[in-house]
């Protein structure tokens, strides 16, 4: 196509164009939750995530140093000497001794004040503040500077979330409880899905057909209406609330589409290499185990990355068969809610957390998207 | 020795009969091929004697034992399929060794089994290498030395050449016809729908149609004697052609004549019953010459002429209602399109089929 | 107890699980073959052949005890839940459930919102996905387009209601807006420029909705009026249901449209936008399209490569501009595929709970059916009520159902 004569580039700029700009829309929301992440509480409620990307403005208030300690004789006047940055330098672009105008002098500037008294001001924050016994004491001269702050960011919010943080900021343990329901209820589905894809797929019997139609149809059951019933079961038989629950309800509810994926990508396996393993002499085990499986790695894939996404960003399931009373089995998804209630306005705690618990899912998507895209390709219903 | 017997094997689907009462004895060392236009039932017929299909009726015996009811892996065959069939995540080696694996073979066996099957089909280099790094015709070499290894009592083909290109399938043509000689004792059944991988492998040919067999015979037989019309015009290429005749005298050799005024004495025995009888005379288009002589075949029209150089094939215009009749004459001939000419065949070329299309021959 | 460790519980049953699965197809599979139905000795033909008969079920077994315990029993269950009442010891009590439902004004808020969500979520994503995918169809980088925009599909609900809990966050009025929404807000002043933006802009969105919604109600509705044509009786009800959804959706679009014009807008304050009744539900929505537009995208990307380049290059031979290509040559060829990333994206509206559960829990009428079933059933404790709605919500799933499982049919046909 873009071999063809005669076409217009304008065209194609507005396409690049537009490409970049749906694609910044889609990145902002998840930038503004990383960045937050890295910002402390008071850089977050004092100004936007998108003004710390960038070096800010910002007006700031010094106080010399304490005359009466400091002060020096030179002739009949005093001398205070010294920097009003303390190790955290600022790139001063004006400056004030007096509030109504704080940027009436540039760096280097001298400052005359009444008397005699005068404060002068160097780019790199030293001062020199004359003046004679009487203004040189009490509290130390007031400075006020407009600087440029390069962008600051922390790593603290993650020490808090992940190692320190009491009680409901810590994710830790519900960093591992999710990883404690989503390993097993994403291998235990695929094992048994992938022997039922195998025999709705290869093997001959009676009322194949209407059970390949009856997983259809359960593709699309809302897992709502399994949860009274299933609850209500599990307290019967005295599973109750906990991993054992949730991994079945997983398991179970992840059967439809696996076995669905699964065997419509083992149908479209050429049927001569599995009659050839017939003929080699391989038992349908065998040819399941050493022919299938192999052969359907990119389907096992695919699904196995649909049901870990999906067990790991759970919550309602979670809720209703894991989160019993005492919390202790609480999940990431779980927690980050309860914190959007309890501590909705402290976005240093929610942002990363919500980092925290995404960030896993991003690095499996990224990783494996291949394997994604072609499951996504082959499990939407034709 | 028989090495594989069917008993009026059949094969039906529900209601839908695709091959009726089969009946083939197949001596041990024989090529046998198996072939007919597409959906005759010779590649069920194949997949039934390895144990891919069920047998509906009838008996299928390999070494005088009844083997209806033995999965495949038991019943002493191998397989080469059309499409190989390898598999595609194993070396050339494990595919190869992966049958003598499951029958729990020690291993020394199986090396020396595979290392000398690769010798034989020189792929000794690519035992390490997987099935997509193989060019078609090695694929198709792998394919058949894993069936060498497993030392079967009977191989089966199933069309393996077909995905080969034209000059790749000569070639292997060939290499199968040399592996069968330095095997003279295994039986091979070949499965194809191409006459001349039928006629230059097969020791007998069995030409099947809609199901049933219409004839079992050497290749040279179902050339030169074939037993129906079908049969007739399946082998040989171009196709035999059919002429409308009508029986004058019969005995030990065969009057007809023709509505265009052409005549023929056939050296065919025909019964007295005959007499008068409307008949197909088949004479192959190789086989016709022109001739000036009143004493002719039949007069046509030529209607095209496709000179090739070594041959020259006519194609005639057909007449009242008949088939068109074709002759393939060989060298270079002038001849215009629209011209009338006259055409003879030998006595011992001719071929008379009775109204129902059988042969005089076989009756 | 292993319970005391979850890593290690975890651990523990994923090697019985695992290992019990295959335990249990492998041993099964010898148990039929070397003890059941020998394939040796007088009878080994027959014996294979039965063999055969039940390995089947021996593979599809613990798949379909899982599919019918976890999924076909749970159905009638809740049907048979939706009809009793908790409090009187499970007493059949007729539509006693479903008719204190349709009496509560937050179930009708509901219905209303998931109406709201079933016809914005998927036309948006869609549309949105189709417009991506046919952008980035021909670019260099489009691939890393591509799988950004696909991103947040890897995003739990929770995880993006918390990213747009930030973007729609508000501060007093004396502070710096740190919610991207209300800092752009507070940039319009009512000028030439607001106006433009925020009045004519949607304005002129809203009419070409309405334009759009009335001409496919009018193609459904016009067979019934037109004389001659085919009135086929069971498509008058669904052409009725159109009908009554369009008026509907018009109405709901005018209404909103005088909103725009005659309330004025509030220049200058900051908003608390998952308050503003009705315009919140369209903020809650934003997050799950801009979850779904990936999904709809990677789909719908595939369907446009698949169609054969030769049509293209026939369309343009026979003068057709870009535009005219996707739509006339490239859309009618993917319908098929539109359609069924439509109603994909329709199942998951249905049972979008975790993104309102996390950002209004319903309040400020945002209700949808999925939270207000999790309200009946784990906050009131109504489990009749509850299962009520759960099967409102599957009523709502059926049709789709029933035609997935139709075209599966026609397709292995």
């Amino acid at each position: 196509m873009a071999s063809i004569a005669g076409k217009k580039s304008g065209l194609v700029w507005a396409v690049h164009i537009s490409v970049a700009l749906l694609v910044l829309l889609w990145l902002f929301p998840t930038i503004g939750l990383f960045v937050s992440s890295f910002r402390t509480a008071d850089q977050i409620s004092s100004s936007g995530w998108w003004a710390a990307l960038f070096p800010a403005e910002q007006n700031e208030v010094y106080r010399a140093a304490d005359p009466d300690d400091n002060r020096v004789a030179d002739g009949d006047m005093f001398v205070v000497e010294g920097n009003i940055f303390e190790g955290s330098p600022r790139d001063i672009r004006s400056w004030g001794v007096s509030s109504r105008d704080v940027s009436a002098y540039q760096p280097g500037d001298t400052a005359e004040m009444k008397d005699g008294e005068s404060v002068t001001l160097q780019a790199d924050g030293s001062y020199v503040w004359r003046g004679n016994d009487k203004q040189l004491s009490g509290r130390g001269q007031r400075i006020f500077i407009t600087a440029t702050v390069p962008p600051e960011f922390t790593l603290d919010n993650y020490t808090t979330i992940l190692f320190s943080g009491s009680g409901q900021d810590n994710m830790a343990k519900a960093f591992f409880n999710t990883l404690t329901v989503t390993i097993p209820a994403t291998i235990i589905p695929i094992v048994v899905a992938a022997f039922a894809a195998y025999a709705l797929a290869w093997m001959e019997f009676p009322g194949r057909a209407i059970l390949i139609a009856a997983v259809v149809g359960m593709l699309v059951v809302p897992l709502q209406l399994a949860l009274i019933p299933l609850l209500r079961l599990h307290l019967g038989i005295g599973i109750g609330k906990g991993y054992l629950g949730v991994w079945l309800a997983h398991t179970a509810f992840g059967m439809p589409l696996a076995v669905y994926l699964l065997r419509n990508y083992m149908v479209g396996l050429p049927r001569d290499i599995i009659e050839n393993a017939k003929v080699d002499g391989a038992t349908d085990f065998q040819i399941f185990t050493r022919i299938i499986l192999p052969l359907s790695f990119p389907a096992l894939a695919s699904f196995a990355i649909f049901q870990f996404l999906w067990t790991w960003n759970d919550l309602l399931v979670a809720k209703v068969f894991l989160i019993d009373a005492t919390g202790s089995t609480t999940v990431m998804t779980n927690q980050i809610v309860e914190l959007l209630g309890t501590r909705g306005g402290n976005w240093e705690i929610l942002a990363t957390a919500a980092f925290v618990s995404i960030a896993v899912p991003l690095g499996v998507f990224f990783a494996m998207q291949r394997y994604l895209v072609r499951g996504l390709l082959a499990g939407s219903v034709k | 020795m028989t090495s594989l017997s069917l008993k009026d094997v059949s094969k039906s689907y529900g209601e839908v009969e695709v091959l009726r009462d089969i009946n083939l004895e197949i001596e041990q060392g024989e090529l046998i091929v198996f072939v007919g236009p597409s959906g005759c039932g010779k590649s069920t017929l194949l997949r039934m004697i390895a144990g891919l299909e069920k047998i509906t009726g009838g008996t299928l015996e390999i070494d005088d034992v009844v083997v209806n009811d033995v999965p495949p892996a038991q019943r002493g065959i191998a397989m080469v399929f059309q499409s190989y069939a390898l598999y595609p995540h194993m070396t050339v080696y494990d595919n190869m060794a992966f049958a003598l694996k499951l029958a729990h073979k020690s291993k020394e066996e199986i090396d020396q089994a595979v290392k000398s099957a690769a010798e034989t089909l020189q792929l000794t280099q690519y035992l390490d290498r997987l099935p997509k790094a193989l060019s078609g015709g090695q694929r198709q070499r792998v394919a058949i030395g894993r069936s060498i290894v497993r030392d079967p009592k009977v191989f089966l083909f199933d069309e393996p050449l077909s995905n080969l290109d034209a000059a790749l399938r000569v070639a292997t043509r060939i290499e199968i016809a040399q592996l069968k000689e330095s095997m003279p004792e295994s039986t091979m059944i070949y499965v194809t729908h191409d006459q001349v991988e039928a006629m230059t492998l097969a020791s007998r040919i069995v030409v099947l149609h809609g199901g049933d067999v219409e004839q079992f015979g050497a290749p040279l037989d179902l050339y030169e004697r074939p037993a129906n019309t079908f049969v007739a015009q399946f082998i040989g290429s171009p196709a035999m052609n059919l002429i409308e005749a009508k029986v004058t005298a019969t005995g030990d050799t065969t009057s007809v004549q023709m509505s265009d005024g052409g005549h023929a004495d056939a050296p065919i025995a025909s019964r007295d019953s005959d007499l008068g009888n409307v008949v197909k005379l088949g004479v192959r288009p190789e086989d016709l010459t022109v001739t000036e002589s009143d004493d002719y075949l039949v007069s046509a029209e030529v209607e095209i002429v496709e000179a090739l150089g070594e041959t020259t094939v006519l194609y005639f215009k057909p007449q009242n209602g008949g088939e068109s009749l074709i002759a393939k004459l060989p060298g270079i001939h002038k001849i215009d399109k629209g011209t009338t000419i006259r055409l003879t065949a030998v006595q011992d070329k001719l071929h008379l089929f009775d109204s129902d299309g059988r042969s005089f021959l076989y009756r | 107890m292993f319970s005391d460790n979850p890593a290690l519980y975890g651990l523990t049953v994923i090697v019985i699980g695992v290992g019990g699965c295959l335990g249990y197809f492998f041993l099964s599979n010898l148990f039929i073959d070397k003890v059941l139905f020998p394939a040796s000795g007088p009878n080994a033909g027959r014996n294979i052949n039965r063999a055969n008969m039940i390995r089947p079920w021996l593979f599809l077994f613990p798949a379909l005890f899982a599919l019918v315990v976890y999924l076909a029993y749970p159905v009638f269950e809740t049907l048979r839940l939706s009809l009793t009442d908790r409090d009187q010891g499970g007493a059949f009590v007729g539509f006693a459930n479903y008719n204190q439902m349709m009496a509560e004004p937050k179930f009708w808020e509901a219905v209303r919102n998931n109406m709201l969500w079933l016809i914005v979520v998927p036309a948006v994503s869609t549309a949105f996905g189709l417009l991506v995918a046919q952008l980035t169809d021909r670019i260099k980088w489009g691939n890393l387009a591509k799988s950004l925009i696909f991103m947040p599909m890897a995003i739990s609900f929770v995880g993006a209601s918390v990213i747009f809990k930030l973007i729609y966050d508000t501060r007093p009025e004396d502070q710096n807006q740190i919610g991207i929404l209300n800092a752009v807000w507070l940039k319009f002043d009512g000028g030439i420029g607001s106006v433009l933006l925020l009045q004519v802009l949607p304005s002129m969105l809203l009419l070409g909705f309405v334009v759009i919604v009335a001409s496919v109600a009018w193609s459904f509705v016009r067979a019934i009026v037109a004389k001659g044509e085919d009135h086929s009786g069971w498509l008058l009800p669904l052409r009725l249901l159109v009908a009554v959804g369009a008026l509907w959706l018009i109405w709901v679009s005018l209404s909103s449209l005088a909103g725009i014009w005659i309330g004025g807008l509030p220049y200058g304050e900051a908003q608390t936008w998952l308050t503003v009744p009705l315009w919140n539900n369209f903020f809650l929505m934003v997050v799950l399209i801009w979850i779904q537009t990936g999904f709809a995208m990677v789909i719908l990307s595939a369907a446009l490569r698949g169609i054969p380049e030769e049509t293209i290059e026939a369309a343009i031979i026979d003068g057709a501009n870009p535009f005219q290509i996707f739509f006339k040559i490239k859309v009618p060829q993917i319908m098929g595929t539109i359609v069924v990333v439509w109603t994909t994206i329709t199942l998951t509206v249905l049972k979008v709970f975790d993104i309102v559960f996390a950002m209004t829990n319903g309040q400020w009428e945002t209700q949808v059916l999925a939270n207000y079933m999790y309200d009946k059933l784990f906050r009131a404790n109504d489990w009749g009520v509850g299962s009520a709605s759960a099967i409102v919500i599957m009523l709502l799933v059926t049709p789709i159902l029933v035609w997935n499982v139709y075209n599966a049919r026609k397709e292995m046909k």
